[in-house]
């Protein structure tokens, strides 16, 4: 059944994923720097082991040691091989520019990176974020989520044009100097893909909160906002729906509603400080914040007013939620209230008892986050987590809960409850209501099962 | 100026607005990015500066677009408003499939690397050890919909290859494969809304 799931011209088969966690994991397991080490040196200062950075000092307090007069490490993605020598205080360090062409690369021990899984196309396919070693709350850039549907389109900006037309006062077209000169916006908001979660509807299925939850991201989005343009051509009465296309392999199309389209959508050109990422739709994509990641039409080219819903194929055969009864939700745009255990989760290991301090993950499509709970029972009492702030609306909030461990078996959930007053529900409650053929939209309460020290996935409702 | 009384965004605590048009006015190309001697034991990162060659601020262009201009795209509607011209029959479209579409949706519709086409009519109602079987048959409420995205998307090699003529006609095929239009049937802009898909009431708005 999960296999149907994910029958399309992309996305792997749900062992498929599973095997190529399993690769992942097999090497993390003997990587000291990695969450999911599971290596038996023994600890020191009794302190639990828990958190990268600690495993990161002990590495490169070992290493320099262990050096003499310096050690090259592997070279790692997005980064710059550079000797370690015995001593940093006593040599000169790297010259500015020396070695990164003046755009900085990231230390050669950091080795995240988002493409975890397999497809049976590299071009109609995706990759997650690692949600396990996420801080704060933004993604990098480079470590966003991806869902193509034929690959990253490669665009000169300077002979990019926007199209706007259809029940127009006046058809335009603008380039790229064009929309930058329009007063523009900044806003960090959330991005997720409404599969996110998709092999998990029916019993855990992937082992790390990488494959479980990694197909959404935050980024400060800066653009000019999309009813600037729309005012610039004039909507004419009566226009109720835009489609709006991509300039990739796949012409990729979506109907937006008119009337979201002049509330807050974006046509974004900026993430992070800096121009978007080709796969993030260079030179400009759409941004619909709060609603399912593929609507947020990349490398966007153009846009059509009309007076209904084109009925595109990825609002039809794709991106609508089958149902018990065999109809199906189509237009199920908004991405409702989600959150998730990011630490401890997924394929780690706690050495020992003691405080720990949870962390993670709460957003909503329909404004901010005013509520998160952890138990640590497995639902039977709730507590209330901490906001770290900021605390903004269609954003990642981070969450932190303070836990002492007793070394017993213990299963980890987090719930959020929006501004609106929606509470997220449990995996459970989400079959009951759409049963398990629904696909996409699942944003039920996740559960880490603590059993030994080992955090694993499970369906705890 | 205030943007928010004309960006219509609603959550204006959470807006920081710029107010200055030239946004872009900053940017000074890069003379000379390649001056610095990369040492021997360090792989250049620099070798991308050749192709960054100054190049002079571009200049805003918001231009009237003609009818002539649009003619380059092209999208549909289910009451076929917008089709595009051209036909295709059945009989060319089993020759257009098998030389464009078959080798990943394989010589029965039956799927491959793409997904399968046809069959799964009933399959969409739970039942316990059945998983719904998705098809062009079985689920796609709209015939439009189905000319649209391989004019726009397909064959996944080569996207936007097919002429109209062949995408009618290999739309034609499937529909005639899906046991939905008969085997003497031509398709185009008159023909191809009229077309009833089996699952066409299947779908309710999830009230967004």
């Amino acid at each position: 059944m999960a296999d149907d799931r994910l029958n399309s011209a992309g996305p792997p088969s749900a062992d498929d994923l599973r095997e190529a966690e399993e690769q992942f994991l097999a090497a993390e397991r003997d990587d000291p720097a990695s969450p999911y080490y599971l290596g038996d040196a023994p600890v020191e200062n009794d302190r639990p082991p828990s958190r990268r950075r600690f495993m990161l000092g002990a590495m490169a307090a070992l290493g320099a040691a262990a050096a003499a007069p310096g050690i090259a490490y592997a070279k790692t993605l997005g980064a710059t091989e550079r000797t370690v020598p015995a001593d940093p205080t006593k040599v000169q360090g790297v010259g500015v520019k020396e070695d990164d062409g003046g755009y900085g690369v990231r230390s050669q021990f950091e080795s995240d990176v988002r493409d975890r899984y397999a497809n049976k196309t590299n071009q109609s396919s995706w990759s997650f974020t690692p949600l396990q070693n996420s801080m704060g709350l933004i993604t990098p850039s480079g470590l966003h989520y991806e869902r193509h549907h034929a690959g990253i389109a490669t665009i000169d900006p300077t002979k990019h044009e926007l199209f706007v037309h259809g029940m127009v006062n006046q058809a335009k077209k603008f380039n790229m100097a064009a929309l930058k000169q329009f007063p523009a916006v900044w806003r960090l908001m959330f991005l997720e893909c409404s599969g996110n979660g998709i092999t998990e509807w029916e019993k855990p299925t992937l082992k790390t909160v990488q494959g479980t939850h990694g197909l959404t991201s935050t980024s400060e989005w800066v653009g000019v906002p999309l009813s600037t343009i729309l005012n610039e051509v004039g909507v004419k009465a009566g226009a109720k729906w835009l489609l709006c296309e991509g300039g990739d392999g796949a012409v990729m199309t979506r109907s937006i509603p008119l009337e979201k389209a002049m509330r807050d959508c974006l046509l974004a050109y900026g993430q992070n400080g800096e121009a978007i990422r080709p796969e993030q739709g260079y030179p400009v994509r759409l941004f619909v914040p709060g609603y399912e990641g593929n609507m947020s039409i990349k490398w966007l080219r153009r846009i059509e007013v009309a007076d209904a819903p084109f009925m595109t194929r990825e609002e039809t055969s794709k991106y609508t939620d089958l149902l018990p009864d065999g109809t199906a939700r189509q237009f199920s745009f908004l991405m409702d209230a989600k959150s998730v255990i990011t630490y401890p989760s997924g394929g780690m290991l706690l050495r020992q008892p003691g405080f720990y301090e949870i962390s993670g993950l709460a957003w909503s499509g329909s404004g901010k986050i005013v509520k998160v709970e952890v138990s640590t029972d497995g639902g039977r009492t709730w507590n209330a987590a901490t906001l770290n702030g900021p605390v903004l609306p269609i954003c990642h909030t981070r969450f932190t809960f303070p836990w002492q461990w007793d070394g017993k078996d213990a299963v980890l959930q987090s719930r959020c409850t929006d501004e609106t007053g929606y509470v997220q529900p449990t995996i459970g409650q989400l079959v009951k209501e759409r049963g398990l053929n629904s696909t996409y939209h699942l944003n039920g309460i996740q559960s880490w099962k603590v059993s030994g020290g080992e955090v694993s996935n499970v369906h705890y409702y | 100026m205030s943007i928010t009384t004309n960006c219509g965004l609603g959550i204006a605590a959470a807006l920081i607005v710029c107010t200055s048009a030239a946004c872009t006015g900053s940017k000074k190309p890069e003379a000379t990015s390649q001056t610095t001697q990369p040492t021997t034991a360090q792989t250049t990162s620099a070798t991308t500066s050749s192709t960054a060659a100054p190049q002079p601020m571009q200049q805003a262009l918001i231009a009237d677009v003609s009818e002539s201009e649009l003619a380059q795209f092209f999208s549909s509607m289910p009451d076929g408003r917008d089709l595009p011209a051209g036909s295709g029959t059945v009989m060319q479209g089993a020759t257009v499939y098998a030389a464009q579409c078959a080798s990943c949706h394989g010589a029965m519709l039956e799927g491959g690397i793409g997904p399968k086409l046809i069959g799964g009519r009933g399959t969409l109602a739970a039942t316990p050890g059945n998983p719904p079987v998705k098809t062009v048959e079985s689920y796609w409420p709209y015939a439009t919909t189905v000319f649209d995205y391989i004019k726009r998307a397909m064959p996944f090699p080569m996207p936007g290859s097919l002429s109209n003529d062949d995408a009618y006609a290999v739309t034609a095929y499937i529909l005639n494969q899906a046991k939905i239009v008969p085997d003497d049937a031509t398709m185009n802009k008159e023909t191809l809304p009229k077309v009833e898909m089996p699952n066409r009431n299947g779908f309710k708005d999830a009230g967004h």
